[in-house]
């Protein structure tokens, strides 16, 4: 049996290692495009705080694992997949032959139409390549200017604000993560942040961008040596026109996930798989999806039916030692009741969104303790009883309800 | 054979005891906000419930690191956050669905019980037997775990 994984991340790595355990004998290949060893993104912005080496951004702690493993890790880029022919053409001309594929491409950041967006002085903050750009050019004192303040732009905000740089932060939408966290919380994040010196525009648009820095759409001028762009993500298809991969956000996949064509499945942030809140097909491109779609496309690789519950939804986040998080339907259900804490002053929030007695969406700010619980909450679907009327008095009560309705102990 | 923590919240006073053992085997301070056993309290009901990870087979927290800083202590089964590969991304912290995996912002780095490499100090500490650290068999942690992992495991 020949798998042949593209993409070097965490889905098709995990996919490959879960391969090899059920398959002591198969021929496991993983073609990544990037110089370096299978590395975590995610690991990038403690790489810019100068706490670890690029060695600590490793997905594998030893460098020989995937050759004990038998893994073989090729460096190429895949151009053209040939799915009758079980084929896949690379850029230097060669080609691999393959019984079962999995697209693992991952996905890359997008560029907003900005005048100046491609100058030099400009970088995203997505590969180890762009990391180095960043520990070069944001030194402390540096004038660096963040646009975007999602989930990513605000994980790479602390990490430029623990560099020391004279930091500003563009946000088109109208508060910090809009598409994690409500009003509310977002405001919050963006008072802190504030708080702790740094600039925060919401609401407003980057006209243009210069060798001198950045020009907001009301004319405000922010002087910067470095911009950083984190504008969002969109999946790497690209490679996959004129093969008959069924694509739409990203590769359109089954509960089993198989793409349209025979032999061909997506994992990772590629795959628009199975959402758990809303029964509909989305791109989930976060870290616990990516291993969750890795492991269980493996299964169905081999010939197990392993059928996929859905993704969940969440982020977790530091700005500045606030911490933040979000699950599922945060935004709340058509008909759900919603318990909500608003305590400004002591920088706390919990928002609990309800469909009848059960969990199904939820924010926190400044909840360090056991957060896991609202995922398994959730995804669990368990029914609150008495408990869910509790929580809408007092959402702190939350780990007791927990407790109470799970019985783990 | 493996080991695994037996808890009985029936015989639970409230004491705190385990936390405090905890905090200091792990921390060396007396701190109860350091522990990785927490004990919960139901005031209507005045009951206590010792809550801390059961070592899931398949770990949430283990698989969702991005960084291979959950390892398994082949001696206990336990698994361990290795504080040299963690960065403290917290990703484990939303991924374990059982909550038992916190941040520590002093450190900057996660917690979560790790046994103690066999000789838990909560267990030792515990002054009603609320607390044992058993056979597993004995524990019916595998049905338990079966119970917990039900339905949470990502496949139907």
């Amino acid at each position: 049996m020949q798998y042949l994984i593209i993409g070097a991340g965490p889905a098709g790595v995990t996919a490959a290692e879960t391969l090899r355990r059920l398959d002591a004998d198969a021929t496991i290949r993983i073609i990544g495009d990037e110089p370096e060893p299978p590395y975590s993104r995610m690991a990038i912005p403690y790489l810019l705080m100068d706490n670890i080496a690029e060695q600590g951004t490793h997905l594998r702690e030893h460098g020989n694992h995937f050759a004990d493993l038998r893994i073989d890790v090729t460096r190429g880029r895949v151009e053209q997949v040939d799915a009758a022919g079980h084929r896949v053409r690379l850029q230097d001309g060669g080609s691999l032959s393959y019984d079962s594929l999995l697209i693992a491409t991952g996905s890359s950041p997008v560029h907003p139409p900005i005048p100046g967006i491609d100058g030099p002085n400009v970088t995203s903050c997505w590969t180890l390549a762009d990391a180095r750009r960043i520990l070069a050019g944001a030194r402390s004192g540096s004038r660096v200017v963040l646009i975007g303040a999602g989930f990513i732009g605000s994980i790479v905000l602390e990490a430029l604000a623990q560099r020391g740089v004279q930091l500003s932060v563009v946000e088109q939408g109208e508060r910090m993560v809009p598409r994690m966290m409500g009003p509310e919380a977002g405001g919050m994040l963006k008072r802190w942040c504030e708080s702790k010196g740094v600039s925060v525009y919401t609401g407003i648009g980057v006209s243009s961008i210069d060798a001198g820095g950045v020009t907001l759409a009301d004319d405000t001028r922010l002087e910067a040596d470095l911009v950083i762009t984190a504008t969002g993500v969109k999946s790497n298809v690209g490679f996959l026109e004129g093969s008959g991969v069924k694509v739409d956000q990203g590769v359109l996949i089954d509960r089993h996930f198989r793409t349209n064509v025979a032999d061909v499945y997506a994992a990772g942030d590629v795959a628009q798989g199975l959402d758990f809140s809303t029964g509909d097909y989305a791109v989930h491109a976060i870290q616990p999806t990516a291993t969750d779609h890795g492991h269980i496309a493996a299964l169905n690789m081999s010939g197990q039916a392993a059928e996929y519950e859905g993704s969940l939804n969440m982020n977790v986040l530091d700005t500045l030692g606030l911490l933040s998080c979000s699950f599922g339907r945060w935004d709340g259900v058509a008909g759900g009741e919603h318990a909500e804490l608003y305590a400004p002053d002591d920088w706390r929030y919990l928002s609990l969104q309800f469909d009848g007695d059960r969990l199904v969406g939820a924010n926190a700010v400044g909840l360090s303790q056991h957060v896991g619980i609202l995922r398994g909450l959730i995804q669990r679907r368990t029914p609150l009883g008495e408990w869910k009327e509790r929580l809408m008095r007092d959402p702190t009560r939350l780990m007791e309800a927990y407790l109470a309705t799970t019985q783990v102990i | 054979m493996q080991r695994a923590l037996h808890i009985d919240p029936k015989k639970c006073t409230g004491c705190l005891q385990c936390e405090m053992a905890c905090s200091y085997e792990k921390d060396g301070v007396f701190n109860p906000s350091k522990s990785r056993i927490k004990v919960f309290t139901f005031h209507h009901e005045g009951r206590f419930a010792p809550y801390t990870c059961t070592q899931c087979a398949e770990a949430w927290c283990q698989k969702a690191c991005p960084v291979e800083a959950i390892q398994i202590d082949a001696a206990t089964g336990a698994k361990v956050i290795v504080d040299a590969r963690c960065v403290g991304c917290k990703v484990c912290t939303i991924a374990c669905p059982f909550g038992t995996v916190n941040y520590n912002s002093v450190t900057g780095k996660v917690i979560k019980c790790d046994l103690c490499g066999g000789d838990p100090a909560c267990a030792s500490a515990c002054p009603t037997a609320a607390i044992t650290y058993v056979d597993a068999d004995w524990t019916g942690i595998d049905k338990m775990r079966a119970y917990a992992e039900q339905s949470l495991a990502g496949t139907a």
